[in-house]
């Protein structure tokens, strides 16, 4: 509405972060573009104790996958991606859009949705899983925090993310 | 009247934003790193201050960090400058709002015994002050993620959960936008906004502001609903019919939550307040006894000092008695233009998707403020034929946000409300998105249950 006639850079409620899409979650409960990294959490087909915390580093797109226990994933093959890392990649496109992923991860856009393996140049690369798994359960942690009825006046700020965009 | 009201601008706003815009540039690139054009627009503040009781503060802390020297209590009288100036700007344009719809409003009451110091929002204040001095070209991811362990102990003290959801909403969109020096553009008086508010709510010494317990009945006028990535916020505009008197007030419940939890399926983490979503839903007014009301005109909502009343009609709650009803004012350090959300009702107009015609004057419509999960689309308001909305002030405009609508939809006369979803879509289409965008709350909460408490 405004964004047109007035500056950007003048609005109190300019907005700055484009809203996730919905995606399903029991796969990938977890995407974040974060700390130079694509990187989040895998769901076990097998065992629901289990989850793989797997990463592409920005830039250089080293791929990394283990279990939360630290263990190697069998799937990946050095630069060859395993299931999991396919999973997490189709989880983040869901999520942010092809665009903001490739920018993320320093390549051109795909020309479409699916084609983000083609612009990447994957290596082999040390993953920081535990650090990831932490980011993960502290996502997590904001489930548990107690609702409230504080005015919080600062959220006028911060509108609901909108019908239109 | 409204109409020259929101045509005209109280002489000296434009004064006023301007002093605000020079210390919001000096941000931009970072108080290290200050030009001779940003050191001159401080120092048009030091001249803007010097006949008021802060000249002494501004002059020395201006004087200070221009020649390099950066502290807290410097950066508290910057973003005292603004709280000032803004805080100016917004009883100006509030006063006149007041004036043309004959609204009559509370002063508020002196400032109660300052609040408790601790150690918490030290953390707040150090990140604070780091991206003051490398400004937002200065943000990185490092910088960016910095303001984390803050967040986190801020969010464990439920004293502390006004701060804490300003810093990670804020954090958020530093993360999300850095390296900021690569940005295409930056939301400069955003960003200021948010630094200097997180900047007041980190002191040491805040008034805590009155309040006293009231019984009555809530008649809802509207739901306005807010968002980030860690928060849903749901807050409800309505009248507080007391005694002898009828009060304009809001009251407000807020959940956490995480990113991929959004749009209608958000509301699910309100469910520890059915009296209130119900009464949304239901459209029923909602008795309260005992219930806090704070000076500001902020309903301490508590579920178990409620119950569900009769049916209500907010059209017929504004017509009726939104005239009469006496605002609140807000509380001193909360004054801002972009905290103006005065409820309004409005008929006789010109509708389209994207203003409103009163005849006179043209009113934006607030399109980004019509939520995923409540059911008011620019179409129904370009249809509709009575409004009850809040009006805004930004980017130097007035905006109206629909906060329910008598309109048509398929040829049928309808009402809609914001809050019509509280407790579920009633639109199928809506209904079946939400349901499928529901699971991700139970599956995230299965995953919480599993791995935090093992
Ligand atoms: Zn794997």
């Amino acid at each position: 509405m405004t964004s047109e006639s007035v500056a950007y850079e003048r609005r109190s409620a300019a907005p700055v972060i484009a809203p996730v899409r919905p995606r399903k979650l029991a796969k990938v409960p977890f995407v974040e573009l974060a700390e130079g990294r694509l990187q989040g959490v895998v769901s076990s087909g097998s065992d629901v104790s289990r989850v793989y915390v797997s990463s592409i580093t920005a830039g250089e797109h080293g791929l990394s996958c283990n279990t939360n226990n630290n263990r190697p994933c069998g799937g990946l093959g050095g630069a060859h991606p395993c299931n999991h890392l396919r999973a997490l990649v189709e989880a983040a496109v869901a999520q942010y859009g092809a665009g903001r992923v490739a920018r993320y991860l320093k390549v051109e856009p795909p020309e479409s949705e699916t084609g983000i393996w083609s612009v990447l140049h994957p290596v082999a690369a040390q993953g920081r899983t535990p650090e990831v798994f932490s980011s993960f359960l502290r996502h997590l942690a904001y489930l548990e925090v107690p609702p409230t009825a504080d005015p919080l006046p600062e959220l006028q700020w911060f509108p609901a993310a909108g019908a239109v965009r | 009247m409204l109409a020259d009201t929101l045509n005209a601008r109280p002489s000296g706003l434009a004064e006023a934003f301007a002093l605000v815009d020079g210390l919001d540039d000096a941000l931009v690139h970072g108080l290290a790193r200050l030009d001779d054009d940003r050191a001159a627009a401080l120092d048009a503040l030091v001249t803007a201050f010097s006949a008021t009781p802060l000249a002494d503060r501004v002059t020395d802390a201006i004087g200070k960090i221009v020649s390099g020297t950066v502290t807290d209590d410097h950066l508290a009288v910057l973003a005292g400058c603004r709280v000032a100036l803004l805080g100016a700007a917004h009883d100006a344009l509030l006063g006149g709002l007041d004036t043309a719809l004959g609204r009559s409003r509370e002063p508020f009451p002196a400032a109660g015994a300052p609040g408790e110091a601790g150690h918490l929002v030290a953390g707040s204040r150090s990140w604070l002050r780091e991206l003051a001095i490398a400004g937002w070209h200065g943000v990185d991811h490092e910088l960016a993620a910095a303001g984390s362990p803050a967040v986190r102990a801020l969010l464990a003290d439920p004293s502390r959960r006004r701060l804490a959801v300003l810093l990670d909403g804020f954090a958020a969109e530093l993360r999300a936008a850095a390296p900021v020096a690569t940005l295409p553009r930056v939301p400069v008086r955003r960003w200021a906004d948010l630094w200097a508010r997180a900047l007041i709510l980190s002191q040491d010494d805040l008034p805590a502001g009155p309040a006293a317990p009231v019984d009555g009945r809530f008649l809802i006028l509207g739901a306005d609903l807010h968002e980030h990535p860690t928060v849903f916020r749901c807050q409800v505009h309505g009248l507080l019919e007391t005694a002898g008197q009828v009060r304009l007030v809001r009251t407000s419940v807020a959940a956490a939550k995480v990113d991929t939890i959004s749009g209608a399926s958000a509301w699910r983490m309100l469910s520890a307040f059915p009296v209130l979503l119900s009464g949304l839903a239901g459209h029923r007014c909602l008795d309260v006894s005992e219930m806090t009301l704070t000076a500001g005109g902020d309903l301490l909502w508590d579920e178990t000092r409620a119950s569900a009343g009769e049916p209500a009609d907010p059209f017929a709650s504004a017509r009726v008695l939104l005239g009469g009803a006496v605002a609140a004012s807000t509380a001193p350090l909360d004054r801002h233009p972009a905290a103006i959300a005065e409820p309004v009702l409005i008929e006789g107009y010109t509708a389209t998707t994207e203003a409103l015609d009163l005849g006179g004057v043209t009113v934006g419509l607030d399109v980004e403020r019509l939520p995923a999960a409540g059911p008011i689309t620019p179409e129904s308001v370009a249809a509709s034929t009575a409004v009850i909305g809040l009006l805004r002030f930004d980017g130097d405009r007035w905006v109206i946000q629909p906060l329910a609508v008598q309109t048509t939809v398929r040829k049928k006369p309808v009402v809609l409300h914001t809050g019509d979803w509280a407790l579920g879509p009633t639109e199928a289409k809506a209904a079946k998105a939400e349901a499928a965008a529901g699971t991700a709350v139970d599956v995230l909460r299965e995953r919480a249950g599993r791995l935090l408490r093992k």
